[in-house]
């Protein structure tokens, strides 16, 4: 019954101290974020908010998306829509083409994740740069994030020392954290400055003013777009927001779920293309629209892309990111794959105890595991359940509808008890498998209700 | 037909339950206050990793900075002469204006900018700029920042703070909170990622 995620866990939890670093540093992050939530008495109220505004945002995307077109096209901005990845990566390609650009600078955007912007560019001769310091960590390891807001976490700082006297010219040997992150900072301001264009995604797009905001603790972000003259941005169309008093409940609540923090160091808001530069905008689509109509699922797009729910994720945290099949892992990640293509990505649907926790922390009240929940009712008619689980259940049944068997049945299950851990832990017991067996009680509730023994 | 028109179409298609906006204003009305502001706004600074400075009756404010980063020689100042309480304060310790370089890259290599706030946020130490200079590079390629603040435009929250807030005629404001930081390798806390690696508010 072994899913793709459970064979991919397996090999993660080989390197035992690396897995055991991995869960710890996210439930540090996890243990951040509960800190800053109870230090605001009203977050509960806050969270509520923000699922009401993109509840209200995400059903009236027609007219607000028309919205921000006016505005940012009267504060002297380009703007595209875009329906698919390939659409995207052309708008993008053409803009860079037609100003000669070479050298391309980026910060961190999971929409150019997920269209493929950087092979797509890459492919057609055009050197992009990341800079967001994990994710320039990735690109030059040639890996893909194993984690939305922390790309690199999967990364030992000896690894990534080896790698920078490579890249960045850093003394062999020398893995101090500050030392490497400053060697990156001088590495990448040449890139900054030698950029002929620069691109960011956004985190929100205000309907009522035309602007696109972006929030980065590095200044990544803000480096690139305040060197070269021509700035790209581009946000898939559920990062709508309707006002600035909108942004008001956002930003209090993204990076104190996302990273423990009050706020990123930088929240930046681009209205206006720089004197004398231009400002395009590109409105991506790619199967948002569709979503809209599944009720059961439409909830993800609430999304605001902060993390909380992976770091929190029991599974995600002791089985990390390249686990999961879609790019984006965990709760979020198991989600939106099934959204985009649920007979590619169901493998992941099995990375979920079901514990809740992540829609308990989930600032817009995404209803994460409902969801999950829902779609494994559904890998039956998608033809793709696990054919032990279907004959466990069948058991279990045929169990269930014999009151005479059942009885039997528990009466004998203490002896696996004492049997030897060989019997218990095999090919044939596939409830053995990943997990411990649980302790049957010598005596059923049945019997000590009968005995009077329950009180 | 257009991307535009059938991404349009597609979303009115699919659109179901047309929710109501919601009002902000009891959410607004119950966020936090603080009864001192201005020792709350020097706690959270020194939690985000800057430090808030109240200057004192009679103190120059060129001296403070010069106190605070006695090793600054290239200086750019985006402000000439500050007016708050009735006082004019003005920047002298300055060796340049950003937008005396010819492009954005020489503004490489400064090691001190001081730029004007305009909000200032209690819970969060996020402190408002408003582009006034054409060069808004220095805002992010200096070493190190000073924030001039005035401590009438202190406010509690987020919410407060964008009432407050615009983006001027350059199209472009940007809350800073504090230095650049990034915790990338193992997630250990560096200060000094691209921007400013050291912060300092002087509130007047």
């Amino acid at each position: 019954m072994s899913t793709k995620h459970s064979k991919a866990a397996e090999k993660f939890l080989e390197n035992k101290e690396q897995a055991a670093w991995h869960d710890q540093t996210l439930w540090m992050v996890r243990a951040k974020r509960d800190k800053m939530s109870k230090s605001v008495p009203e977050w509960e109220m806050l969270r509520d908010m923000a699922s009401a505004i993109k509840l209200y945002s995400n059903s009236h995307l027609d007219s607000l998306l028309q919205e921000f077109e006016k505005n940012a096209i009267a504060n002297g901005a380009h703007v595209y829509w875009a329906k698919d990845a390939e659409e995207y990566c052309s708008i993008v390609h053409n803009i860079l083409q037609n100003h000669n650009v070479k050298h391309f600078i980026k910060s961190k955007s999971m929409l150019a994740e997920e269209c493929g912007l950087n092979e797509y560019l890459q492919e057609k001769g055009i050197e992009v740069v990341e800079s967001d310091l994990g994710e320039r960590i990735i690109q030059l390891m040639h890996q893909r994030p194993s984690h939305i807001v922390m790309p690199a976490i999967h990364i030992k700082k000896e690894q990534i020392g080896e790698l920078f006297v490579k890249e960045m010219g850093t003394e062999p040997g020398n893995n101090d954290q500050t030392y490497l992150t400053h060697a990156a900072r001088k590495n990448l301001r040449n890139k900054f400055i030698q950029a002929e264009a620069a691109m960011t995604g956004a985190n929100f797009a205000v309907a009522s003013t035309g602007e696109c905001v972006v929030c980065t603790n590095e200044g990544n972000a803000d480096m690139g777009t305040s060197q070269p003259k021509l700035q790209i941005t581009a946000f898939g169309m559920e990062k709508i927001v309707p006002d600035r008093d909108a942004l008001g409940v956002f930003t209090r609540l993204l990076a104190r779920s996302g990273t423990g923090q009050p706020i990123t160091t930088y929240t930046s808001h681009y209205r206006k293309p720089r004197h004398g530069g231009e400002l395009h905008i590109i409105i991506v689509d790619n199967g948002r629209s569709r979503i809209l109509a599944d009720k059961e699922h439409v909830k993800t797009l609430n999304c605001l892309r902060c993390g909380a729910c992976m770091n929190t994720c029991p599974v995600y945290r002791r089985s990390g990111g390249y686990s999961y099949t879609y790019f984006i892992p965990g709760p979020i990640g198991i989600n939106l794959g099934m959204l985009k293509a649920p007979l590619h990505y169901y493998d992941n649907v099995s990375a979920c105890s079901l514990c809740h926790s992540c829609q308990n922390v989930c600032p817009a009240k995404v209803d994460l595991a409902d969801q999950i929940y829902r779609w494994r009712q559904q890998l039956n008619s998608l033809g793709v359940a696990s054919k032990s689980k279907k004959v466990m259940s069948g058991g279990m049944q045929f169990l269930m509808e014999r009151p005479g068997l059942f009885n039997f049945a528990l009466k004998s299950a203490p002896i696996a008890n004492s049997l030897p851990h060989f019997m218990m832990y095999n090919g044939l017991n596939d409830w053995g498998k990943e997990h411990d067996m649980p302790k049957f009680a010598k005596e059923s509730f049945n019997e000590m209700w009968k005995k009077n023994k329950v009180k | 037909m257009s991307s535009r028109e059938d991404i349009l179409q597609s979303i009115r298609r699919n659109t179901g339950i047309r929710y109501e906006k919601p009002d902000y204003a009891p959410l607004e009305k119950e966020a936090m206050t603080y009864s001192d502001k201005l020792a709350q706004f020097q706690d959270i600074m020194k939690l985000m990793g800057g430090r808030a400075v109240i200057l004192q009756d009679g103190e120059d404010v060129n001296e403070v900075i010069r106190k605070q980063y006695p090793e600054a020689k290239r200086i750019a100042t985006c402000v000439d002469e500050m007016q708050c309480g009735g006082k004019s304060y003005k920047i002298t310790c300055a060796t340049f204006h950003p937008d005396d370089v010819e492009k954005s890259g020489d503004l490489n290599g400064t090691d001190l900018a001081i730029l004007q706030g305009r909000v200032g946020v209690c819970e969060n130490g996020a402190v408002w700029i408003q582009q006034d200079v054409e060069q808004r590079a220095i805002y992010f390629i200096s070493e190190e920042l000073v924030i001039l603040l005035d401590r009438k435009n202190l406010v509690n929250n987020m919410h407060e703070a964008y009432k407050k807030i615009d983006t001027g005629e350059y199209g472009y404001g940007v809350f800073i909170s504090g230095p650049s930081k990034t915790a990338d390798i193992e997630q250990a806390l560096v200060m000094g990622a691209h921007g400013a690696c050291d912060v300092t508010v002087i509130v007047l």
